[in-house]
């Protein structure tokens, strides 16, 4: 894996401890190529979603570089690269914070500054590819979980980044909103990183998996080499499919 | 678990609600004003006002139960106004024996009393018609268009929001310590000191809890880019049949105020 393509994610030698001491990351190095499709696995604690939330600039290590396309992410660059960067959080409730769906997936294109119009246009595209369209007039906090995660990642898409982050996106989806979900997925061309438990999401949505342990890497390379590692699986929390 | 004390919305079908929700908030404001406006001891005009309400709840298919409970509400708001019954001077109305204390109730205090009492009582229906037949997003809309600053308005949307979620939360805890506390027959849950001590605990953690979403929230704001102004997507203005509804409406008020002038 050396001379790996940086042009979409480059992190280099990050860390990061959260304020209570507990070292989350240790000496990431991560190159992402544009349009790729990765999967982050690894066992409850591995330090899943404290990477994702570095990569547009919510957590910031205390040493290493992150980029996103040729930008750094810094305080300095937040704005410009959030807007090339969407996340779906783990938990929807973090995600879903206005009075109504639409207003909700109508906040990420409002605040880039689009036109009425145009929000209105992306909103309604952003839940037609969830499926969700007739729920725009509804109230977050009546959804049921799946529901919410569909709505989270409608949020997401509304506004159209370049790189998409998902934590744990199958979570809580019945078997046919989960299937929509992965075809959804498929289709877009955007550079993915999903942090998951679901192998078989992994296996047919993303060509590459990392494992994380312990804050670490500890394997990187070819899905379909990865999944038919037995040992490697189990001995990093997870069961082979 | 999607209940929420705050939902006061009842869903319906009716004139009332399909009302676009300024004109409703406008005029809601308005009927409160003219009912606090309106002298004491106009009791054509208040009965007047009553029937205003009642007509209201009646179009919108709330049934009277409904509103009249809720409106209950008003009553620990009229003690506020008891002293009025012995303070104001006046020719005796009643007198009351307690012990050795004879109090006695003057004619204009009681007239006071009672105005006040059935004035709250009709702005708190007032309240109650608009919370149940306007759900809270389109209310929180027509505050931002009646220009209350968009910083309230967003804190408001976002306690809406969050409230629900803390008080799920607060039950989901509270269930999980329900459905382990079995316990053995003919011997007990624990002394109260520890079970105090556990509730306090669980009241510690939902704090703690709450705080770090509050994080998270802000964290997925600023993802989406929050850069610290609030920021909204215009409305429509209302349309013409809104405009003459609310003039109607502001019309028949000032008019019943005027009759309360003549009359108090
Ligand atoms: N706010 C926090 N403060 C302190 N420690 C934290 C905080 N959030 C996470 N941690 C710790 O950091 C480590 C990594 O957590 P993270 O949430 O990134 O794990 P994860 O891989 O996403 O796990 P999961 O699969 O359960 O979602 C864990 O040991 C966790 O206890
Ligand atoms: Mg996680």
């Amino acid at each position: 894996m050396t001379d790996r393509d940086c042009l979409a994610i480059q992190i280099e030698g990050l860390r990061f401890a959260y304020p209570d001491g507990q070292v989350a990351l240790r000496d990431i190095s991560l190159c992402v190529g544009p349009g790729e499709h990765v999967a982050i696995v690894g066992p409850n604690g591995a330090g899943k979603s404290t990477l994702m939330l570095h990569l547009n600039g919510i957590l910031t290590g205390q040493q290493g570089v992150v980029r996103v396309g040729d930008v750094e992410v810094t305080a300095a660059n937040l704005r410009l690269v959030r807007a090339r960067v969407g996340i779906v959080f783990q938990n929807p409730d973090d995600q879903l914070f206005s009075p109504t769906v639409f207003d909700d997936v109508a906040y990420g294109p409002i605040y880039m500054g689009l036109s009425e119009p145009e929000v209105r246009e992306r909103v309604s595209l952003a839940l037609r590819q969830v499926d969700m369209e007739s729920y725009a007039p509804r109230t977050s906090h009546h959804l049921s979980l799946g529901e919410k995660k569909r709505i989270s990642v409608a949020t997401v898409l509304a506004m159209d980044p370049q790189v998409l982050i998902l934590d744990e996106p199958s979570a809580g989806l019945d078997p046919r909103a989960r299937r929509k979900l992965i075809v959804l997925l498929q289709q877009l061309r955007q550079t993915m990183l999903v942090s998951t438990h679901d192998l078989r999401l992994v296996q047919e949505l993303c060509s590459r998996t990392v494992v994380l342990d312990q804050g670490g890497i500890v394997a990187d390379g070819l899905t379909s080499v990865l999944l038919a590692d037995e040992q490697l699986l189990r001995a990093h929390g997870l069961e082979p499919i | 678990m999607h209940s929420s004390p705050f939902d006061l919305y009842h869903t319906g079908i009716s004139p009332v609600h399909g009302l676009d929700a300024r004109v409703k908030l406008v005029l809601a404001l308005a009927f409160v004003l003219c009912v606090s406006l309106t002298p004491v001891g106009a009791w054509p005009v208040y009965l007047l006002l009553l029937a205003v309400t009642l007509s209201a709840a009646e179009l919108a298919e709330l049934g009277l139960g409904l509103v009249l409970r809720r409106s209950l509400l008003a009553l620990p708001f009229a003690l506020a106004a008891l002293p009025l019954l012995v303070t104001l001077p006046g020719p005796t109305f009643a007198s009351l024996r307690i012990g050795r204390f004879l109090i006695s109730i003057s004619g204009p205090g009681m007239e006071r009393f009672v105005s006040i009492v059935f004035r709250s009582w009709l702005s708190v229906q007032m309240a109650i018609l608009l919370t149940a037949t306007t759900p809270l997003p389109d209310l929180l809309v027509a505050f931002g268009a009646l220009r209350l600053p968009r910083l309230l308005v967003a804190i408001l949307a976002l306690m809406w929001r969050y409230l629900a979620v803390l008080i799920d939360e607060a039950l989901r805890m509270m269930r999980a310590r329900d459905a382990r506390s079995g316990c053995v027959e003919g011997r007990g849950g624990g002394s109260l000191r520890w079970r105090a001590s556990v509730t306090g605990a669980m009241a510690g953690s939902l704090f703690l809890r709450g705080f770090e979403r509050s994080e998270r929230i802000h964290s997925a704001m600023l993802s989406r880019g929050y850069d610290g102004t609030i920021r909204s997507l215009s409305r429509q203005p209302p349309d013409s049949r809104s405009w003459r509804l609310m003039v109607l409406g502001l019309a028949v008020l000032a008019g019943l105020l005027l009759l309360g002038y003549r009359l108090g």
